[in-house]
């Protein structure tokens, strides 16, 4: 039977979709999984699969346009298959028409008479057309998955519409999440599979892609953190920001940069790169600094995964680099060059830049030379980084030129207090001023 | 460690007990001339004199609620029911009188002691004397159900069970008094009421099994480990207090439960782990928690339908391959 | 023997064993009764035994049965008002048993009883205070106020309880009683309970223990007549309780008990044979509830005239005109001992009323002594 094709949720903050390009047409053949659509979302441009076999019967809804989650833009068929009630019964419903997401809600609250004239009666067929309860793979039906499973995929920003269950009739399970994991991203060598922490600890160069969100404890509010955060909230916004600033001296760091673009041409690393591997080191040398306010526990990650902001032409957008403490300095350059490509092109999956433990925000190649930038909730600090300049130091009771570069870290009071904020920035000093330590040592 | 039946481990724990403390008798039907029905408390009266080792007549409710009379001023009875069958006859006295008399009594009047006997399916018996009953008393608050699955079990737990000041049912499994196992012979082997034994460690799914089904849960898992699935197979031990904590720790981390009993499904206790791990562990479930009980019929007595109503190795592998999806 | 006898009769274990007693049947329930003619007989007998007790354990009977009786009064008028819950069996009627039985004891002697047991909680030493309040539910009642009207407790006073499952005590009595035995001490257990529960297996079971180990029990069988609304006749073949004793060769003694001196003279029997040679007996006392089952007993099953004819047995008003006609006590005596009481009851009830309820806590504790 015919399977009705609905815009699907393809971030987790998406409301409506623009339907950016068919790569199907009316009468292709289309296969469970195969690529038929592009579809603009909030964030990103995603591609959408096809949930069934069979033939693109018809296509509601063109190229440019809009429709909100869960609106029929297609049917899939059999070749020969009389999908002409199944049209009638959209139509009645007003799903064929396809209007700007605006228009929506007023449609919806609209009195009766005035309705479209579609000359539909007004019962039974008005209704939306139910999905078939037999039928698992119908998309507008409701996801049959495991408890662990459902919470696996929230946590590691995987869209179970993406998901087909290997479980009895159709439930997606654990392992079907894992698997999404861990192909969910094509990197380099994606035939290796995860590794154990082991691995990971005593060969980071032999590290796994690492995708989902980190793992984290959750450590229940105290009543002294609960009052900071309460009262703090009351004084400012939601996020209590307080702001600290320190200068660092650059020049080792830019000795470094210069060795590894000599040992790796062409690969040009910049100082961003450095200034993530040094943010990792410093959150896990400081844990307490590694978290996020969750209204009713202080959610401490394990891993450092750092954001990062890349400006495109659609604006700010920020991918992760996973776990970066335990990546090179040259394996970061390389991933993020490779997301902000994507992200400029708008490619980057949902997975990709949610979930980060931490972000780092860098206007320095603009010649600013500090700011302050806004945390991006649910983190707990993100660290605004200035531009690289020579100034006078007093070194040794002289005074002599030095390049230094100033960064702020805006904190989320309710987590991190003044003090925590000022040793990690001691640590992340410590590390820039030392860069030997990003390139030889474990942190913490 | 010597090598010890069930039997001897339930003995050695009787006599020690008896020898500690002048307190504690014994009674029931054929347990002091003929040795016990099934020779649990062989040798007690010879050593004990028929003063503390004392035949009964057949009379489950008076010598059951004559035990509770007797542990409201100050001793420590073993009322041992020839079979857990008989207890039945003796439940207004177990329920009413044992497991209640504390609370009524607004903490006056505690009952020390232990009912015990063999219960769980027994061999061509039918349907009279071959039947699991742990979930009745484990329904009550005021009892302590304790089931034990090895012999060194038997005996740490008998001995606990013994001390405690809570009246407290002792069921053991008539098909399991000849199983062999190492038991110390330390008179202070106790083993503390209320705490679950990890019987095997495993990563893939947790099989929560009760005496006769423990070592057919081992014996399960060794065969699933031959087709790739890591088992954890979890002894409560003690019904009640049940210790869902490690039970529930092992779900979180296994994803997956199986529950294997011999009693019935309905209102048992796996229907109760069950609850209480949906209640706690939701968010971890990748699958169902999955029951392997015993058939929802009388016991009956022809071979092939006995076997059918108790679970078996086979019916564990199949759950647990069921909830890891194999 | 002839219907209605206050004759005590007893079989003695071993020696007379082989020559079962016949008794017959006494129909005891009916009009046919000639009560006014009882009531005579048991003024001539208690005046019999006047002399063989001293004047102030007369009064003391007296003062208790007094007590017994007011206080129940009370407890109805608390449970009319909606003081009291649940339910409230009254003992109005039948003091003489529990009060003359529980004047034979010594204070380490045991007493278990069933759910019509205020009397027999005072009598063995609670204070009206604490049982009071136990029937108000409050923290003060002698069990805390978990057990109500029909799980009274004192462990210091060796009160072992109502139990509110009909014969249920019986069994417990038993092994209350092997224990005695079994610590070699000569403490004896006394056991009431209602004819009605002489039809559940537990009596039998524990008669049968009781005598094959030879416990020091003494079982007082409370023969009001009724089984809640059902009359002895409608529900036991034999209707001569203390011939069940036959069944198991034990000694039985058939007393009226209605009169308090005799039942007193009749347990002190049973106690001395068992502190003395550790044998139980089986005591039956004929007598009679005034008040219904409980207090939400209709009382269809019984007319008025039946209850007026054995109210001329009323055991306090005969004890009490005894005394009076003997001299032993003058009307303004008993006046002022009355006087006494009722501010003894009223006492009882303020302190309930003023006592507080358990704490809420206390729902979960005692559940266990050992809990983990």
């Amino acid at each position: 039977m015919a399977n009705q094709v609905v815009m699907p949720k393809l971030s987790p903050t998406m409301e409506e979709g623009q339907l950016s390009r068919w790569l199907k047409k009316e009468g292709d053949t289309v296969s469970m999984g195969e690529p038929i659509a592009e579809i603009d979302t909030d964030k990103a441009t995603m591609e959408m699969q096809a949930l069934g076999n069979g033939v693109l019967r018809k296509i509601l809804i063109q190229e440019g346009q809009s429709a909100p989650l869960g609106q029929v833009i297609a049917i899939i068929g059999e070749a020969d298959e009389d999908i002409s009630s199944l049209l009638q019964g959209l139509a009645a419903s007003g799903s064929k028409e396809t209007k700007p997401a605006a228009d929506r809600p007023a449609e919806k609250s609209e009195p009766k008479e005035t309705a479209p004239a579609t000359g539909a009666p007004a019962a039974p067929e008005a209704e939306e057309p139910e999905p078939s309860p037999k039928d698992d793979s119908q998309p507008a039906g409701r996801v049959v998955i495991s408890p662990i499973a459902a919470r696996m995929a929230a946590e590691g920003g995987v869209d179970l519409k993406s998901l087909s269950g290997s479980g009895p009739g159709g439930r997606i399970i654990k392992r079907d999440v894992e698997a999404a994991i861990d192909g969910g991203k094509k990197a380099p060598e994606a035939s290796r599979t995860r590794q154990t922490a082991a691995q990971t600890s005593t060969a980071p160069q032999q590290e796994a892609v690492i995708t989902g969100a980190s793992p984290f404890r959750d450590v229940p509010l105290s009543e002294m953190r609960r009052t900071i955060a309460r009262r703090l909230v009351t004084s400012i916004g939601p996020v209590p920001h307080f702001f600290l600033t320190i200068e660092v001296e650059m020049d080792r760091a830019a000795d470094l940069r210069r060795a590894l673009n000599e040992i790796y041409a062409p690969q040009k690393v910049s100082i961003n790169d450095l200034v993530i591997k040094a943010v990792a080191w410093a959150l896990i040398k400081n844990p307490d600094v590694n978290a996020s306010f969750q209204d009713k526990v202080v959610r401490y990650f394990e891993r450092a995964d750092v954001g990062v902001a890349v400006a495109t032409d659609n604006g700010l957008i920020t991918p992760i680099i996973r776990a970066a403490e335990s990546k090179s300095i040259v394996e970061i350059n390389s991933e993020i060059g490779e997301l902000a490509n994507r992200a400029r092109a708008r490619k980057l999956t949902p997975d990709e830049y949610t979930g980060a433990t931490f972000s780092v925000s860098n206007l320095g190649m603009y010649g600013v030379d500090e700011f302050t930038a806004v945390i991006n909730p649910p983190e707990g600090a993100i660290l605004a980084v200035g531009a690289m300049a020579p100034k006078p130091v007093v070194k040794h009771n002289e005074v002599t030129i030095a390049q230094c570069m100033r960064v702020t870290m805006s904190c989320d009071h309710r987590v991190i207090d003044g003090a925590v904020g000022a040793q990690f920035l001691q640590s992340f000093k410590q590390a820039m001023e030392n860069p030997l330590h990003l390139v030889v040592s474990n942190p913490g | 460690m010597p090598v010890t039946t069930m039997r001897d481990a339930l003995n050695q724990a009787l006599r020690e007990e008896l020898q500690r403390d002048e307190n504690v008798f014994l009674m029931g039907e054929e347990v002091a001339a003929y040795q016990g029905a099934y020779k649990v408390t062989r040798g007690l009266l010879e050593e004990f004199g028929d003063k503390r080792v004392i035949d009964t007549p057949i009379t489950e409710l008076g010598f059951a609620g004559l035990g509770v009379g007797a542990a409201m001023v100050g001793l420590r009875p073993i009322v041992e029911f020839m079979t857990f069958n008989f207890s039945i006859l003796a439940t207004d006295q177990i329920i009413n009188s044992a497991a209640k008399m504390l609370y009524m009594s607004g903490g006056q009047f505690k009952i020390p002691m232990v009912f015990r006997g063999p219960g769980g399916s027994a061999f061509q018996v039918s349907s009279q004397h071959s039947q699991a009953l742990e979930s009745w008393f484990a329904y009550f608050p005021g009892l302590k159900v304790v089931m034990p699955s090895t012999p060194a079990d038997a005996k740490g737990l008998l001995k606990s069970s013994i001390r405690d000041d809570d009246p407290v049912i002792f069921i053991e499994q008539e098909r399991m008094y000849g199983m062999k196992g190492e038991v110390s012979d330390d008179p202070e082997l106790l083993i503390p009421l209320g705490k679950a034994d990890i019987k095997r460690e495993g990563s893939d799914a947790t099989i929560v099994a009760r005496s006769l089904m423990v070592p057919l849960a081992l014996k399960a898992a060794e065969e699933l480990e031959e087709q790739g699935i890591s088992c954890e197979v979890i002894d409560p031990r003690t019904i009640r207090p049940l210790d869902i904590d490690t039970i529930v720790q092992s779900v979180k981390k296994t994803n997956r439960a199986v529950i294997a009993e011999e009693s019935h499904p309905f209102c048992g206790v796996a229907a109760e782990i069950s609850a209480e791990i949906t209640e706690r562990a939701f968010d971890y479930l990748d699958a169902p928690v999955k029951r392997v009980s015993g058939a929802d019929v009388p016991m009956p007595y022809a071979q092939n339908l006995e076997n059918l109503a108790i679970p078996g190795v086979a019916q564990i592998v199949a759950a647990v391959r069921e909830v890891a999806y194999q | 023997m002839s219907n209605g006898t206050t004759e005590a009769r007893t079989r003695a274990g071993a020696e007379e064993r082989g020559a079962p007693t016949v008794v017959e049947k006494q129909s005891t329930t009916g009009n046919s009764v000639d009560t006014a003619e009882e009531a005579k007989k048991i003024k001539r007998d208690q005046k019999r035994r006047l002399e063989s007790t001293g004047r102030e354990t007369l009064v003391r009977l007296f003062r208790e049965m007094l007590l017994a009786r007011r206080f129940e009064e009370k407890s109805a008028e608390a449970y009319s008002l909606g003081k009291i819950g649940g339910f409230c069996h009254l003992y109005i009627g039948q003091e003489a048993v529990a009060i003359g039985a529980i004047s034979a004891l010594r204070p380490d002697d045991y007493v278990l009883t069933s759910y019509r047991e205020h009397a027999h909680a005072i009598a063995k030493g609670i204070s009206p205070d604490a049982v009071m309040a136990e029937l108000y539910g409050k923290a003060t009642g002698c069990s805390h106020g978990k057990g109500g009207s029909m799980h009274m407790f004192d462990s210091s006073v060796n009160f072992l309880g109502g139990h509110a499952i009909v014969g249920g005590q019986i069994p417990l009595a038993t092994g209350v009683a092997f224990a005695s035995k079994y610590q070699g001490t000569d403490k004896v257990t006394l056991c009431f309970f209602g004819e009605a529960a002489v039809n559940q297996g537990a009596f039998h079971e524990s008669l049968n223990m009781a005598q094959l180990w030879k416990l020091p029990c003494i079982y007082i069988c409370e023969n009001n007549q009724y089984g809640m609304g059902t009359s002895l006749e409608r529900a036991m073949s034999l209707q001569d309780v203390a011939q069940k004793a036959g069944a198991y060769d034990m000694a039985s003694e058939f007393v009226d008990g209605m009169d308090v001196l005799a039942a007193r003279e009749a347990t002190q029997r049973a106690v001395d044979r068992a502190r003395k040679e550790s044998l139980p007996t089986l005591l039956e006392f004929r007598t009679y509830r005034f008040m219904g089952h409980s207090m939400s007993d209709p009382g269809n099953y019984r007319t008025r005239l039946e209850i007026e004819k054995h109210q001329e047995r009323d055991p306090l008003k005969l004890f009490r005109a005894t005394l009076e006609e003997e001299g032993i006590l003058s009307s303004a005596e008993i006046t002022k001992i009355d006087d006494e009481i009722k501010a003894e009851v009223e006492h009882a009830v303020k302190f309930a009323e003023e006592s507080p309820e358990p704490d809420p806590q206390e729902l979960f504790t005692n559940v266990y002594a050992n809990p983990t």
